[in-house]
């Protein structure tokens, strides 16, 4: 049967048959990233039309419905209409940072790409830190927002990029620490091995009502890390008009809402491969048939069905709970997820010394 | 201690509102024949309109071409905004005597808000709400109507 890890062996061994190693690396980072960029686009354009439908049905209305079959070509449209406007940079703004940020927004997104894991053995980078990798380099999204809030030369824009900035560094806080609860559990910061270590059950299942805190949190301060609704303090439409993109036009726009999207994606992927088990099938301890079952579907369908479940997850939250204000956001993080997941994290660990989980 | 308990029971609390928010907003995910919005342009001809929409303001004429207007311009002092305008003129009566009626209800549509404060002041219920609602025109001078259809007259016993 074909599979990702199938494909990518058979041109591995043709590239390095035809080519010299040195060439051949060559040639495979450049597919890696034509493939990341594809991916890019083809969820930006996915992601996009998932969220107006998601939107349209959750507000009982119908959503994109005009072009092409089912308004499926909706979001193909709005990118042309982006490709082709006039990308103005202000004359009071700083260039060259103004220029650089949408840049930097993208580049973070697509370093995030790196460790995870699509497929069974299917994955950019194999690192044994994975996942102290992916708290790090999700830190830096806010450099992109601060330096494009900053070079706008806009009250509004740096207003909201310091929002943004607060926002950013008390909710890492509490993703950092319910990530904690799994690398705990299973013992690994590799991404591999804590997929490994869900073969006998996801962790959601395996670890009890503290994990499902855990998850419930991380998903909570993910939400708020990608700026979106209930949490998009950055962007405040009805406040800051646009916040930190309030001059953006044209494609400088359209990556920093591309960014939004493909980070939503990443987090959502990183949480489905914390807490549910990423590639790794449904299993239910020693049901040897139930699980042989299971190991039918694709690991690439488990993996894409979880994180677009998360994704679902997300969009549901930001069209039903009302915005907070920047104290109130604040308020809930020092006040309450950061209190809960530290007394959580503590029961996790006793969990793992003492091996209550299965 | 008391805080401790207070704390877990807002933290609860919170949880419960939020979790009913997210069950209603599920439900309308689920259910699509909740739709309200109507496919404009497709369902023309077969379009609902709820009882309170305002379209624009008209009279009504019973089939002797007579209307319900006395010209006591209870409307045009209630309008906010000046879009009534009612000319007068003065009827005489086969027994010589002047009556005051309508000669013109000048009726500005692209200055009206459709507020309906003209329809609640009529003490006669001489003009009401339409639910018409396609506008458009090329000439601005085609949105100031005469209400009062020609050679109309105000209703028999009407006061």
């Amino acid at each position: 049967m074909w599979s990702f890890s199938k494909i990518s062996n058979i041109l591995d061994s043709w590239l390095s048959e035809t080519f010299s190693p040195t060439w051949t690396m060559v040639i495979e980072m450049v597919i890696a990233g034509i493939c990341v960029i594809t991916l890019f686009a083809l969820l930006g354009l996915v992601l996009v039309l998932m969220e107006r439908r998601v939107a349209a049905w959750i507000q009982i209305r119908l959503g994109p419905n005009r072009v092409g079959p089912g308004g499926m070509l909706q979001s193909l449209a709005d990118t042309v209409k982006l490709l082709v406007k006039e990308g103005m940079t202000p004359d009071g703004a700083d260039k060259f940072l103004f220029n650089l940020a949408p840049i930097i927004a993208m580049m973070v997104a697509m370093l995030l790409m790196a460790p995870i894991a699509f497929a069974s053995n299917f994955q950019l980078w194999d690192l044994n830190i994975g996942v102290l990798y992916v708290t790090a380099i999700s830190s830096l999204m806010v450099i992109s927002i601060l330096m494009a809030g900053w070079a706008s030369n806009n009250k509004y824009s740096l207003m909201g990029a310091m929002r943004s900035g607060a926002q950013i560094v008390s909710y890492e806080l509490s993703a950092g620490l319910s990530i904690m609860a799994i690398v705990v559990l299973s013992s690994s910061l590799n991404l591999n091995d804590i997929i490994q270590s869900q073969a006998d059950g996801w962790w959601i299942f395996k670890g009890h009502i503290p994990v499902f805190i855990a998850f419930l949190i991380f998903i909570i301060a993910v939400t708020a890390e990608t700026n979106r609704a209930p949490f998009d303090l950055a962007e405040a439409e009805s406040e800051l008009t646009a916040g930190f993109h309030t001059e953006y036009s044209g494609m400088k726009f359209a990556l920093f809402f591309l960014a939004e999207y493909i980070n939503v994606f990443i987090v959502c992927a990183i949480g489905a491969t914390l807490f549910l088990g990423g590639w790794m099938p449904f299993h239910i301890g020693h049901w040897e048939a139930f699980n042989h079952v299971m190991d039918f579907i694709p690991s690439s369908i488990w993996f894409f069905g979880k994180t677009f479940f998360l994704i679902f997850l997300i969009m549901w939250f930001r069209w039903t709970f009302p915005r907070l204000r920047i104290d109130q956001l604040l308020d809930l993080e020092w006040k309450y997820l950061l209190p809960i997941s530290m007394f959580n994290l503590l029961l996790v660990t006793l969990m793992a010394i003492l091996g209550w989980h299965f | 201690m008391m805080f401790i308990v207070k704390y877990i029971k807002e933290v609860f609390s919170g949880l419960k509102s939020l979790a009913i928010g997210l069950r209603r907003t599920l439900y309308y995910f689920t259910h699509h024949k909740e739709i309200i919005t109507q496919q404009y342009p497709d369902n023309r001809d077969t379009l609902v309109f709820p009882d309170r929409f305002k379209g624009e303001v008209v009279m009504a004429h019973d089939e002797n071409n007579e209307h319900a207007c006395t010209g006591c311009t209870a409307c045009e002092l209630a309008c906010p905004n000046a879009t009534i305008k009612i000319v007068t003129k003065f009827d005489i009566s086969p027994e010589g005597k002047k009556k005051k009626a309508i000669d013109k209800f000048v009726y500005h549509l692209e200055l009206c808000t459709m507020c309906n404060l003209c329809v609640v002041a009529c003490p006669t219920d001489a003009i009401k709400m339409a639910q018409t609602f396609e506008h458009s025109v090329f000439n601005r001078a085609e949105l100031t109507k005469v209400l009062n259809k020609p050679e109309s007259k105000v209703r028999e016993g009407v006061e």
